[in-house]
């Protein structure tokens, strides 16, 4: 009865975008021999792809909307009987990717691997100085993820303008070599220091506003930054902008371009180690308990005795160090910075890979920047989709897995000394 | 003795609206007060002025926490407020859903400690002492509300009655004198009522903290409150003893309506 229906519905479906289709695909007009042609297998070609296309989509809906049952139905019970609780979520209630990051058996020797292959990587046979280029590009982003993902993943402010902080730190780094001479190592801090403040000052504006309004704000501020390092030639030089940044150095030794790249692969591995250090102490910190309580409810945040005030301004200075950080490191590898690097895309992207990873989550936008970054890099061949493809997987994300592929867990604290002593009450 | 919370001639408008009329109330140390009133009478925006959601238009509220000195508070942020010794709990339950049982009580430790952004990264010992002094004392307020059992369950999954005793365990997380429970009682059955009043007589006895709540169920208001305000329209009509406030004409007829009330 309902397969009836669903085919019923995808066939209507069908036969509208064939109706629909029908001027684009079946008639075509041959204007110099003044003839129509019928192309009819066209038609066919639609038809069958459309109803078959449906029918996929709503078979996966409907499964979808059982799953959410199943899984729902059993919550009210949770509370009473605790055992049986324990059963079903060590049994089946997780799903994999939680059960494997709660387990260090499980995990360590996936970690350990991966951290011996991320060592190794540059001197393995394949690597060429393109292959360790698109690497460090996608280390890039992670650091640019998990620093926004203080600001959306933890805080829950919806920030759309990321992308101006990291064009501060490239720009501090550029400007300071420039006119000062200082070097990268100095510049670092600096560049993150930087985008700390722009932080801040962009964060008092904005402090009384939520959601969408925060998110167009946002938007506006990054879009004031690139224009103003468009225009303002005397400044940052306009379009054209500052050529001739010099890269990384390591104690003065001259390296040339492959051994150069290495060197800030693992420049990049050390900085994304750090931030994952850091972002991880701090999402199971005083701050970072404090932004995750703002996130879920504002006013009951702030009855608790939260200043939001606060919290809102550390989340932005911390998540816009990252991009400050990035952004220096960005302008020595490419040794060239100019507005162009800084569009709506660019934060677009950010803002996504923390979307498709899973807010909250280091290993999710971990994973979410090297499905974006290097997907794009290996899939050559389709780059004519590439935004078509990167669109339907947003899509097809937010409706099947919201969440995103990893989701965030809170961290888990043991009482058994005390539970054992006392017994339940 | 001197009031811990002190109304005096609390206004409140909303535009052209008067939501409060020069309202004023007391509550003293150890006592259960209850604020009650018809719908809409202004008990919530009441609650909502005193801790600083609102900025009240007119009159005063003072706090005199136990051993220090009386404060003017009025048109002081929410948190600041709390900051003093005055915590809440909603209406509608406000927790934080994606968060663990223990977090949300956590996160009521909040004004009692001090680690910054620097204490995070760092980890340094008093740090970490106060952490473990957080997760203690949280952990220690949920034995005290019968919720150790669920510490590590997300505060969405829990029952409906654990949620309200969430809320006011959280609120307790911020070691306040005086707690604002605003209808607690809100859909409960008689014998979550019954255990809910109990437990708020074992707030104010050993925990030495006095309860201003606004509730209807008559039941529990009746047997708990050593005193009663009741609010009409904005404007405090009565004030008393149970006793007195249940023969009280103005009430009967405001409040409990016209015909004999069953109680």
């Amino acid at each position: 009865m309902n397969l009836m229906a669903q085919i019923r519905q995808s066939l209507i479906i069908a036969l509208w975008f064939m109706f629909l289709t029908f001027p684009v695909l079946a008639v075509r007009v041959n204007t110099i021999e003044k003839v129509v042609e019928w192309r009819w297998p066209y038609m066919v070609y639609i038809g069958i792809g459309s109803f078959l296309i449906s029918f996929v989509w709503r078979y996966l809906l409907a499964r979808k909307a059982q799953g959410g049952k199943e899984e729902r139905s059993p919550a009210p019970e949770t509370t009473k009987d605790r055992a049986t609780t324990a059963l079903r979520t060590g049994a089946t209630g997780k799903p994999i990717m939680q059960r494997l990051m709660a387990e260090p058996r499980l995990y360590r020797p996936v970690l350990i691997v991966l951290s011996l292959f991320g060592l190794a990587f540059p001197f393995l046979p394949f690597a060429s100085t393109y292959q360790i280029n698109i690497v460090t590009n996608a280390l890039l982003y992670i650091m640019l993820g998990l620093g926004l993902n203080i600001v959306v993943g933890l805080a829950g402010l919806l920030h759309l303008g990321y992308v101006a902080f990291y064009a501060v730190g490239a720009y501090s780094y550029a400007l300071l070599y420039y006119h000062f001479g200082i070097g990268f190592w100095a510049a670092l801090p600096m560049g993150a220091l930087f985008a700390a403040l722009f932080g801040i000052i962009l964060g008092f504006p904005v402090l009384r506003l939520r959601g969408d309004y925060l998110a167009i704000v946002t938007l506006g501020f990054a879009e004031i930054t690139r224009l103003i390092l468009e225009n303002w030639n005397e400044f940052s030089f306009g379009p054209s902008g500052i050529a001739g940044i010099p890269r990384p150095g390591l104690f003065g030794m001259e390296m040339d371009l492959h051994q150069g790249t290495i060197y800030i692969y693992f420049l990049m591995i050390a900085l994304c180690m750090f931030t994952i250090f850091v972002v991880n102490r701090l999402q199971n910190s005083r701050i970072g308990r404090a932004w995750v309580a703002l996130r879920e409810d504002e006013i009951a945040c702030e009855a608790m005795g939260v200043d939001p005030t606060m919290a809102k301004l550390t989340a932005f200075a911390l998540g816009s160090t990252w991009a400050g950080l990035a952004g220096v490191v960005f302008a020595a590898k490419t040794t060239f910075v100019n507005p162009a690097s800084f569009t709506f895309l660019e934060s677009a992207m950010i803002l996504s890979i923390v979307v498709l990873g899973g807010m909250g989550s280091i290993v999710g936008v971990i994973i979410g920047a090297f499905i974006l970054i290097l997907l794009p890099e290996y899939l050559r061949a389709f780059s004519e989709y590439r935004m078509l493809l990167f669109g339907l997987i947003m899509v097809i994300m937010m409706i099947f897995r919201p969440q995103g592929i990893v989701v965030g867990i809170r961290r888990i604290y043991e009482f058994k000394k005390r539970a054992g002593k006392e017994g339940s009450p | 003795m001197e009031p811990l919370l002190d109304v005096k001639e609390l206004t409140m408008d909303f535009g052209g609206l008067r939501a409060l009329d020069k309202v004023g109330l007391q509550v003293f140390p150890g006592e259960v007060v209850a604020l009650i009133g018809p719908n809409g009478a202004g008990k919530t925006t009441f609650f909502n002025c005193i801790t600083g959601i609102y900025k009240p238009t007119g009159g005063d509220v003072f706090v005199a926490p136990p051993g220090k000195k009386r404060r003017r508070i009025n048109g002081m942020k929410t948190h600041r407020v709390t900051a003093q010794g005055m915590a809440r709990t909603f209406q509608n339950i406000r927790l934080f859903p994606e968060m663990t049982v223990l977090e949300n009580v956590m996160i009521g430790r909040h004004c009692r400690s001090r680690a910054g952004v620097l204490g995070a990264i760092l980890r340094d010992g008093a740090t970490c002492r106060e952490e473990k002094d957080i997760v203690d004392k949280s952990y220690a307020i949920l034995e005290k509300m019968a919720l150790a059992g669920e510490v590590n369950e997300l505060a969405k999954n829990l029952s409906y009655g654990a949620q309200r005793r969430l809320e006011i365990a959280r609120a307790m997380a911020t070691a306040p004198f005086l707690l604002l429970l605003d209808e607690p009682a809100a859909g409960m059955n008689p014998r979550e009522t019954d255990a809910l009043e109990e437990l708020i007589r074992r707030i104010c006895t050993e925990a030495n903290i006095a309860v201003l709540m606004i509730e209807h169920d008559m039941r529990i208001v009746m047997s708990i409150s050593s005193r009663i305000y009741v609010l009409d329209y904005g404007r405090m009509i009565a004030a008393g003893t149970p006793a007195e406030v249940m023969e009280n004409p103005i009430v009967i007829k405001a409040y409990l309506g016209e015909e004999d009330m069953d109680v």
